[in-house]
């Protein structure tokens, strides 16, 4: 059995060689007109920054298969399975989910899962390592500092009064649907860091927390569930924290999944200034001494107000 | 068959800047990220024009308690071809500057940039639409509509 798994996967890289071969000599044999090109100029950012400090970082250039899905991720993981197996590349799940592949494609942040090549219309392709996050190795980056701002926003729900009849049981969190689209888009972030290589801000401040926190900030502040919103608002009220936004937008323009942070921290921005109108809503949530007599105090609201 | 080719080195002197952060390159580059990193840029290079003008400006009316010949004399600087361009300069950027940063105080407050809701693909943002993108417009248009008008007046001597 072993012996046959051996057998099949050697006879695939086989076949895959020489279908890069077939491609080739059609591209050396066909017309030069870019829309009949079977492959790119793939140029790629090498680094090896952590082994060897003094390493100078160049460009390393491959010419890759294309066909009309091919994404970036797969030029260069044929790049570095055919052609040069050192290539650092990071990614997992392949479908814009973890996050893990962001590089900036042509001179802008993207996810190389997430670019089809045929989109981009170059011939030559250039990924580098996401701007403003320290190199590791080639497009390889340390998110250390991208997730210490993460956590700084206390990205998740605080709620001592929480209104769960009964601690010892598993049991729901209410929330109406009304309720969690105020802050739904917001929680579809994947943390691949592409507002933070995109922000202008974040490219010379670095205490400044950055698209992806405050919008992580706004997303729990938002939250109906959650009481701590005063503390929320004091961590990022700071000399480098949200005020430092100018609303360049490239946050949001690069951002692969609808998060909109550029939204997010304009609206966390007008509650700190006292414009916003949700804030009575926010104050009744926090009121949550009794659950009961809550309840029965919001149905009687309710139906005042129905009257 | 598949050999990789070194290509040149990006920059000899920069041998270990792991940090990799842009610093003032991402400043400077307006075009890649759409209207509302243009008018950043617009903002943040007419805000400095402007704060060089002010100092100019304070040190050119101060030459007046060196009495009026002194006055005059720096009012002739203004009175030359490149200092009625720069004068257009400043008409402009001072227009483009207050309105873009009304614009401004708008968004950065909330307003105009719509509503969080349920995203779905192709994913296009609320925040940066043309409803908002409006107003950087309309302050470029204006700020042509001033220099224009302030060219009139300075080179037909009005
Ligand atoms: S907000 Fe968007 S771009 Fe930023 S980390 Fe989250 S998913 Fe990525
Ligand atoms: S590999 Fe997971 S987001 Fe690209």
């Amino acid at each position: 059995m072993k012996i046959f798994k051996k057998d099949k996967t050697k006879k695939i890289t086989n076949e895959r060689s020489l279908e890069i071969e077939r491609e080739r000599s059609n591209k050396s044999t066909s017309s030069s007109s870019s829309s009949n090109q079977k492959s790119k100029k793939l140029r790629i950012f090498r680094i090896n920054a952590v082994q060897n400090p003094n390493d100078v970082p160049h460009f390393d250039e491959f010419q890759v298969p294309v066909k009309r899905w091919t994404t970036v991720l797969d030029a260069l993981l044929d790049a570095k399975s055919y052609q040069d197996s050192s290539i650092g590349i990071r990614y997992s799940c392949r479908m814009a989910s973890c996050g893990s592949c962001g590089m900036k494609i042509n001179g802008i942040p993207r996810l190389a899962c997430y670019t089809k090549i045929s989109d981009l219309d170059t011939n030559t392709i250039t990924c580098e390592p996401l701007p403003n996050f320290p190199y590791i190795r080639d497009l390889v980056t340390d998110f250390s500092q991208f997730f210490a701002h993460h956590r700084s926003v206390m990205p998740f729900i605080q709620n001592k009064k929480a209104d769960i009849p009964d601690v010892n049981e598993l049991s729901e969190y209410e929330q109406s649907p009304q309720d969690l689209d105020k802050f739904l888009q917001f929680s579809y972030c994947i943390k691949c860091g592409l507002c933070y290589s995109a922000c202008p801000t974040v490219a010379t401040d670095l205490k400044f927390p950055g698209p992806q926190a405050l919008s992580q900030a706004y997303r729990y502040y938002a939250d109906s569930r959650d009481s701590d919103k005063s503390n929320r608002l004091k961590v990022i009220d700071t000399s480098h924290g949200i005020w430092r936004c100018h609303f360049a937008g490239s946050c949001s323009n690069v951002c692969p999944k609808g998060v909109d942070p550029a939204l997010g921290i304009q609206l966390l921005r007008s509650h700190l200034l006292g414009i916003s109108n949700s804030e009575k809503k926010i104050a009744k949530l926090q009121d949550r001494s009794n659950n009961n007599s809550y309840r029965e105090e919001l149905e009687e609201e309710e139906e005042e107000e129905e009257k | 068959m598949t050999s990789a080719t070194s290509a040149k080195r990006i920059d000899d002197n920069n041998k270990n800047d792991r940090t990799n952060r842009e610093g003032l390159r991402g400043w400077l580059n307006p075009l890649t990220y759409g209207w509302e990193r243009v008018s950043y840029w617009f903002q943040r290079l007419t805000g400095i024009f402007l704060l060089v003008y002010f100092i100019g400006h304070v040190y050119e009316t101060s030459s007046l308690v060196s009495g009026p010949d002194a006055w005059a004399a720096m009012l002739e600087l203004t009175q030359t071809v490149g200092g009625h361009l720069f004068l257009i300069l400043v008409i402009g950027a001072s227009t483009l500057h207050t309105v873009n940063g009304i614009r401004l105080i708008f968004t950065q407050s909330g307003q105009g940039l719509g509503k969080p809701g349920r995203p779905d693909y192709p994913y296009d943002p609320t925040s940066v639409n043309n409803k908002q993108r409006s107003g950087l417009w309309i302050a470029f248009i204006l700020a042509a509509v001033a220099m224009l008008y302030g060219a009139n007046v300075l080179f037909s001597g009005e």
